[in-house]
């Protein structure tokens, strides 16, 4: 919230407890003017109820106070010595004030007397004024309090709301359209060829989609979740090409604990279907290496392909990109990344440190 | 439907098997259609409708060897084909606009017979120019990479690079390369359109040259000029010819 938005003026819920408060305190004090003798309620009422008017309109600055003095940033003796001392400046003040209205008042003959009997009370306005001044601090340390909980409140829900879009964005840029609609396709086609494999390739679907949404969440995965998640991918890609895919899977024991960033594979081997199997009419192979040497973890990602084939529209440049930069984001100069390709084979390979997490 | 009338003869062509056979159990609920052959791919298709010449085709965009595009390339207007595709924001922007029927995958009986109900009432149309077609479907920017060339049964691909020079001839092009010509069906300025402008220059109204090729230029009577290629042909350069090629070789510095 600026500082320049007072809360009370520009809130109608705090306008109405400001007012609120306010009204029911000049009651108090018109009750406790007329108990201390020698003013009629009337009496009272006439002259408090313009000064705690004017108090109440003062008392809206007390607000840049308050956030000038924060209660948790500063040491509370200075907050209380700070407020101790505003409001006995404008308790004073606005005591000679209210001495002046007497006066004013004393012209009348319906408040004969008024004057004197005024400076009679001055002390215990002036205390009472002091007091006035802390409660109305109070109220607005409470504003603050308020504010600062739903500022805290909103944010918490930006920032959630920022990495789930983070999340959708970086799901709808690994799951390529062809990939989803194809997969679909395949489906209908085998609900009336083969219904339980249909059943089979809709829980290979969900289960994908499943681990791909909750990866987007965490800053590294071990490499054997990642496999996992191929492991989804190529069953379902092998359904639509079924013998023409032939994937090979050479990954070391020991390379598959190793940290990586989520979905760093699976776009490599997408493109790999794509451009290599699905540009083949009698299919081909790909392969998946793995293997840690000297604590740096070395992947390849290779595919055969037709280099006579008709060039692809989505192109694997932004996947190859994507996972470049991803690399070169967590792990800076310590990672390498080598697109080769070749006559008749594409191939993809990168090293990264091997990295082994604690296990929760 | 009387005994009488003929059976549609349909070719259906996808590079996976389960989408053929979605197709071909839906079209199991036309008794007008007789899939008379499945191709797995686009060479097979090009075959396929030489040996059958079917009164209809499935044709699937993306495809091992040759592309749905590049089908429609070689086999001409002729055969109205329903094209098939899961996903290609410029393939469909190019459908809409030059009114051929496609269908989405997954395919649903009701929108297979709406495209076939399509097929009966356009077939008195002007069907789409191929070449227009598939230039449409190019994105901005993006250049053919091949040409694509029928000889009787037989297609040759040929990559652009490849490519020394194309000529005009009335409604063909011939296409040198590798000391051969080939003879394809498309006007030198569609031709033109698909390649990129910075490696193919238009240096005559017949003639369409791959600036590599290009080894130097001679002045040739009065105030013409002839291009000579590595290969040692000689093109002649009209005028407005000649200034494009300045211009572009001025551009490359």
């Amino acid at each position: 919230m600026k500082i320049t938005q007072h809360p009370v003026l520009s809130n109608r819920a705090y306008l109405t407890a400001y007012v609120g408060v306010w009204a029911v305190l000049t009651w108090l004090l018109v009750v406790l003017i007329h108990t201390s003798g020698a003013i009629t309620m009337r009496e009272a009422t006439e002259l408090l109820v313009p000064m705690m008017a004017l108090y109440a309109l003062i008392g809206l600055s007390t607000w840049y106070i308050c956030k000038a003095t924060p209660v948790n940033s500063t040491r509370d003796l200075r907050v209380f010595v700070t407020h101790l001392t505003a409001g006995f400046v404008l308790s004073f003040l606005w005591m000679h004030a209210g001495a002046l209205y007497a006066r004013l008042l004393g012209h009348s003959t319906r408040f004969y007397g008024m004057e004197e009997r005024y400076a009679a009370h001055q002390t215990m306005l002036l205390l009472d004024g002091v007091l006035l001044y802390l409660l109305n601090a109070g109220f607005f340390y409470v504003v603050i309090a308020v504010e600062a909980s739903r500022e805290v409140e909103r944010r918490a829900a930006e920032t959630v709301a920022l990495a789930r879009d983070a999340e959708l964005r970086a799901l709808r840029a690994q799951i390529n359209p062809h990939f989803l609609f194809n997969s679909l396709n395949s489906i209908s086609a085998l609900t009336s060829i083969d219904a339980a494999r249909a059943r089979e390739m809709c829980l290979l679907l969900a289960d994908f989609l499943r681990l791909t949404l909750g990866m987007g969440e965490r800053s590294m995965i071990p490499l054997s979740e990642e496999l996992d998640l191929l492991e989804k991918f190529m069953a379902i890609e092998k359904v639509r090409f079924g013998a023409r895919l032939d994937m090979q899977e050479d990954v070391q024991e020991e390379a598959k604990h190793c940290l990586i960033p989520p979905l760093l594979l699976q776009p490599l081997l997408e493109n790999a279907v794509s451009h290599g199997i699905a540009s083949m009419a009698d299919g081909g192979w790909i392969r998946l290496a793995a293997q840690v040497e000297n604590g740096t973890l070395g992947i390849i990602v290779e595919n055969q392909r037709d280099d006579e084939a008709p060039p692809r529209r989505r192109s694997g440049g932004v996947g190859l990109k994507n996972v470049r930069s991803r690399l070169e984001a967590r792990y800076g100069k310590d990672a390498t990344f080598r697109v080769e390709p070749g006559e008749d084979r594409f191939r993809v390979s990168m090293s990264l440190p091997a990295e082994v997490g604690e296990r929760k | 439907m009387t005994k009488a009338e003929k059976k549609v003869r349909t070719l259906v062509v996808d590079d996976e098997e389960l989408a053929r056979q979605v197709l071909r159990e839906l079209l199991g609920a036309h008794p007008e259609i007789e899939v008379v052959a499945e191709c797995r791919n686009g060479l097979e298709a090009v075959k396929a409708v030489s040996e059958h010449k079917p009164d209809l085709l499935f044709l699937d965009v993306q495809m091992p060897k040759l592309t749905g595009f590049d089908v429609l390339e070689l086999i001409g207007s002729e055969t109205p084909v329903i094209f098939v595709t899961a996903y290609d924001e410029y393939a469909m922007k190019a459908f809409d606009v030059h009114a051929v029927d496609y269908l989405l995958k997954p395919v649903g009986k009701d929108r297979l017979a709406a495209a076939l109900e399509r097929v009966k009432t356009r077939s008195r149309e002007k069907p789409p120019v191929p070449a227009e077609l598939a230039l449409a479907a190019r994105p901005a920017g993006q250049f053919a990479e091949r040409l694509v060339v029928k000889d009787g049964t037989r297609v040759t691909l040929i990559p652009v690079a490849k490519l020394d020079f194309a000529e005009a001839q009335d409604d063909y092009v011939a296409l040198a390369s590798e000391g051969k010509k080939h003879l394809k069906q498309q006007t030198i300025a569609s031709l033109e359109a698909a390649l990129n402008p910075q490696q193919f220059v238009r240096i005559h109204r017949s003639y369409l040259v791959n600036l590599e090729r290009v080894t130097r230029i001679e002045p040739y009577g009065k105030d013409s000029r002839v291009a000579v290629l590595s290969t040692g042909v000689r093109l002649p350069v009209s005028r407005a010819g000649y200034a494009r090629l300045e211009a572009l070789l001025e551009e490359r510095g």
